[in-house]
Formats: C-alpha cells, structure tokens, sequence
C-alpha cells in the first residue's frame, strides 16, 4: 500500500501532466471581423443583383420586347413606390405572410408528431411511409380545386392546401432525421434511462434536430408555394389581396408592371423568411454540434 | 443464493455481488445459421472489485457487456446486477447537442436528481475527473483524452453500484491513456465503485484490474482467470506488470494459435 504522501505527489503530478495535455489539445477559435462579413457575404449578392438589374434594363433599351410585354425596372419601382404611397404594399404582404406563417405553424404542429410516430412505429411506417414521401412529389396545386369543392373560397381552402403541401414534407424531414441518429446515441440514452417518452424528448428529437430543420425549411417553401398557388387560382373580393391575388389581378388588368411587382415581391418574401428564420437557425445548430466549419 | 439474487435484480441494497452472469449463451443469425457467439460464461464481479475482461479482438467482450448492461437479451442463462449498470462505450457518446456539463445533467436528470442540485454535482463530478473548465464546453470543442474524461464523468453520475467499461481508452495515445488509467484508479479506489472493464491490451488489463479473465474466440469462453496482487500505486512499466503481462499474454498467443489448427 502506498503511504498517503505519495498518493499526494502523484496527484499533482497526474495534475500537472493532465493539464499540459489538455493545453496542447484545447481549440482556440477566432471571431471573424464585421467588414470581413461585409465584404464576403454582402458584398456578392448585391453585386449578383445589380447585374441583373443592368441586363434587365439594357433588354429594355434593345426594346427586344414592347412594354406591355417587358415593363422596365423603372415602371415596376414606380408601381411599388405607388402601392406603398397608397399603403396597400405592407398589406398585400401582410395578408400573404400571416396566412402562410400560421399555416406553416399548423402544419409543424400536426407534421412532428407524424414524423415522430412513423419513424418510430413500424406499423404505422410500412402503412403510410411510402404514401407519405409520395406526396411530398405531388404539385400542392393539384389540391386547390378539391379544397375550394370541399371546403369554399375562404381561409380555411387555403390552410388546407398549406397543409396539403408542408405536412408531408416537415413529418419525412424528422423520419429522414432520425433514421440517420447514429446507434451509439441510443444505446447510450438507453444505459441512462431514457426510454419511451423521455428518450424521444432528450435523445431522439435533438439527435434529429439537423434533418428536422431541414423538412422544416422545405416545409416552409411548399406552404409558399402551396398558398401562392390557391391565392392565384381562387381569387374572391371577401379573401383579402394577398400577393397570390395581386399578381392575378395585374394579368387581368393587362398591367405587366404589377405582375412584375408581385413575382418580385413572392420571391421576396420566400428569401427573407429562410434568411430570418431558418438559415439563422440551421447554421446555430449546426454550429453549436461542430458539424460545420466556420467560413 | 438463489433468492438473494432475485432480490439484487429488483434493486436489493447488501448483496454479494455487483454482476453475476451465470451459464451465459449468446448467438446471432449469421449467414451460415446460428453463430455462438457466447458459449456458457459464468463470471461473479464482487461490490468494489475491479476486473478486466481480456480477448482477441471479436471474441465477443463487447457483446458480453452489452448483455451486462440490458441493451441485449442472452440465448440462453441469466445475468443480474445489483441496479442498472453504467456503461462507458469504446467511442465517448457524448451527446452533441448538449455542453460537456449539460451532457453531466442529463446523467442526473434521468436519474431523478432536483434540478436545484444539478449543476453542482455536475460541477463535482467535472472535479473529480479534473476539468474544472469543461462546464460549458460543446463536445467538438473538447479532445479525446478530454471527451472520455466527460463519458466517464458521465457514466458516474448514474451513480450506479457497477461500471462497465468498453475499450474505453483504446483510441487514446498512450501518455493520455495511462493518465487515464491512474485517474479511473483514483476513482475506483475513492467510490468503492465494481468495474467490469473490457480491453485487448494484456497490459492495460494487468495494470488497472485486481482479476483479470482471459476470453477465447469463437466461440468466446472462459480460458482462464488471474488474481493480481501488484499494489497500488502501479505503473504501466512496473515490471511487476511486464512479468503478469507477459504471462497472460503467452497463454492468449496460445488461444489464439489453436484456431489457426482447425
Ligand atoms: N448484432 C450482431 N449480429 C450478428 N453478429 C454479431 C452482432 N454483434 C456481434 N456479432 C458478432 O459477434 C462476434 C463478437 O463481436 P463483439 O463485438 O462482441 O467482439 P469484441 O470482442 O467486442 O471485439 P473487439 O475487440 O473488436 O471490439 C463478432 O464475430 C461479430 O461479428
Ligand atoms: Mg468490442
């Protein structure tokens, strides 16, 4: 048996030499500076931008096609400056984003514990798994007319065909995700006791995390697309004048310029949602599980 | 003896046994049929022993602790353990969506610890492995001696009466790995803990344990079993280990060799 003074000279020295290792192993990261970000991330899309911008307006000055065909950059900024001196701009999208937003929120709520209970029953997987996946390929158009027989021109025709389209996809993005959980986490949550519920809460669903952002990016894309399709297809004056209507509207008013502004403002829009939203929240997650290098 | 053991499966306090394994079989559908993996494994490990479980590699020591630990069911015989085991794997599992404290937590969460008293015995156990510093770190950001300081940090925090162990060091560099295992002494030695410690490194197995058990391959049964009565403190180079080592590892080149005779 050792005397306890040496038991107190190896400690410090196991210390000693712990620490050292732990220095020589520890990652030292770095914060790149705010005009770096401006200049690498800023910079090329803006040039991007007015790249088309210029060939746009030189296709205008060729006059390769007449005006009511081809609308110059200039008329379509007129026609936005006009909307919003009016105040219809911020209603137009208005009207478009809460609907799709709120829909994109039912369809989360019904599409995770979908997902969750087709990745984990096999039952329930071989019954609807192969339906679910394909529907994710069916044109969420195609669901417009059946839901304006069904259910009338009004919001909830609308909610549905959100539905229609997003759920698939938010439920196969959390299937895809935790089918691609490593073992070895599960097994580890096991030997700590999470089972059944408590394993889906603290192993399972944040395992899944990265490929559950992903469905729900994709889910948020299909709702757009979803709505802008139903929006177009099933105008009614006690609907409201989203941005679907609007660009209905400039095709019957034969006004190209509104059309334009109404493309513009659905692209717009789908940009700024995953630059707000998702990007920010899939580059965190995978940022914090050091699953990404910073750039 | 029969009934003390029914009575350690439902949780049971003085029992005389961390783990016991009795007549233990376990095979896998294999292409060509049924494979024994596990032919009849009876192994005892006494509350505060310490063994290692020695074998070739795919002798079938990872499928024994698994069994051990209740992450698989045996073909045949019983196992018991005196409440649910800790298991420390070969890679460090730490859950990467959670800080190396965060990972500490959920050990004691899951366990039914208030949460009031969570982040301080987090903080202990991070003491007691001696990464002081490690509270907030994410997985990544941390090494490998580092990690499977957290697993193992980890895998106390179940506070479990057995510790089973899965070649948890054999992807370290040597200087980090005998750290390690001076560390795993100090701690076995503080607790009182029962380790069941898997390995293929014949010195490792003679350094850390107080038995150690020789597995065969193929399938995998008991060969024969050591007592080491080397004091502690020891060393990787004691030569008192280089002696038992090379021992031990002459009757394994032995089991080995037979299957190179059929
Ligand atoms: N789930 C399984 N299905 C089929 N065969 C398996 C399974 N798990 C293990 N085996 C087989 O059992 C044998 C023992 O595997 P095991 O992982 O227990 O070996 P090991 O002693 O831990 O090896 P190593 O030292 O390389 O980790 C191997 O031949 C392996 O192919
Ligand atoms: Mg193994």
């Amino acid at each position: 048996m050792a005397s306890t003074d040496t038991t107190a000279k190896d400690g410090t020295d196991l210390a000693g030499l712990e620490a050292g290792l732990d220095a020589l192993d520890a990652v030292t990261t770095t914060r790149t500076p705010l005009r770096e970000t401006l200049l690498r991330k800023v910079l090329p899309p803006i040039t991007a931008v007015a790249l088309v911008l210029a060939v746009w307006q030189l296709l205008v000055w060729l006059e390769v096609a007449p005006s009511y065909k081809l609308p110059s950059p200039g008329a379509v900024w007129e026609e936005v400056r006009t909307a919003w001196l009016q105040g219809t701009l911020l209603d137009y999208i208005w009207t478009s984003v809460s609907r799709g937003l709120l829909g994109f929120l039912f369809a989360l709520a019904i599409g995770t514990p979908l997902g969750l209970i087709v990745a984990r029953v096999r039952f329930v997987r071989a019954a609807i798994g192969p339906i679910l996946s394909g529907l994710q390929s069916l044109p969420s158009v195609a669901w417009v007319p059946p839901a304006v027989i069904w259910l009338g021109l009004n919001d909830s025709m609308m909610f549905a065909v959100i539905l229609l389209g997003a759920v698939p996809s938010i439920a196969n993005g959390l299937v895809a995700g935790i089918d691609q959980i490593p073992p070895l986490f599960l097994r580890a949550g096991r030997t700590l006791g999470a089972t059944g519920l408590k394993g889906a809460r603290h192993i399972v669903m944040p395992a899944a995390l990265p490929g559950y952002l992903a469905g729900l990016k994709q889910g948020w894309a299909f709702s757009w697309r979803s709505l802008m399709a139903a929006e177009i297809i099933a105008s009614s004056p006690d609907l409201g004048v989203g941005l679907g209507q609007l660009l209905e509207n400039g095709r019957n008013n034969a006004s190209m310029s509104q059309v334009f502004l109404a493309i513009l403002l659905i692209l717009l829009v789908g940009i700024a949602i995953d630059l707000l939203i998702f990007s920010p929240l899939e580059r965190r997650v995978l940022l914090s599980r050091g699953l990404l290098v910073k750039s | 003896m029969a009934t003390t053991i029914a009575k350690a499966a439902e949780g049971g306090t003085a029992t005389a046994h961390a783990a016991r394994i009795e007549h233990v079989s376990k095979s896998f559908a294999g292409p060509a049929g049924q494979q024994l993996v596990l032919d009849d494994i009876t192994l005892d490990v006494a509350p505060g022993e310490f063994v290692t479980l020695l074998g070739a590699s795919g002798c079938g020591k990872s499928t024994l602790l698994n069994l051990v630990a209740g992450l698989d069911k045996p073909s045949a015989g019983s196992i018991s353990t005196d409440g649910r085991p800790a298991l420390m794997f070969q890679e460090h599992a730490l859950f990467p969506w959670l800080t190396a404290g965060k990972n500490i937590e959920l050990a004691l969460k899951l366990r039914g610890v208030p949460k009031a008293e969570r982040r301080g015995r987090a903080e202990e156990l991070l003491e007691l492995v001696r990464l002081h510093g490690a509270y907030g770190k994410r997985v990544h950001e941390l090494s490998g001696g580092m990690r499977q300081r957290v697993a193992l940090a980890r895998a106390l925090a179940q506070d479990s009466k057995l510790l089973l162990m899965d070649e948890p060091f054999a992807a370290l560099d040597a200087i980090t790995r005998d750290v390690l295992h001076d560390e795993l002494t100090r701690i076995w030695r503080e607790t009182g803990l029962s380790v069941l410690f898997v390995t293929h490194n014949v010195r490792e197995a003679v350094r850390l344990a107080q038995r150690v058990v020789l597995l065969s391959s193929r399938p995998g049964r008991i060969a024969r079993e050591w007592t080491v009565g080397i004091a502690h403190p020891r060393r990787i180079e004691d030569s008192a280990v280089a002696e038992l080592s090379v021992e031990i590892t002459e009757e394994l080149r032995g089991e080995i060799r037979r299957h190179g005779q059929h």
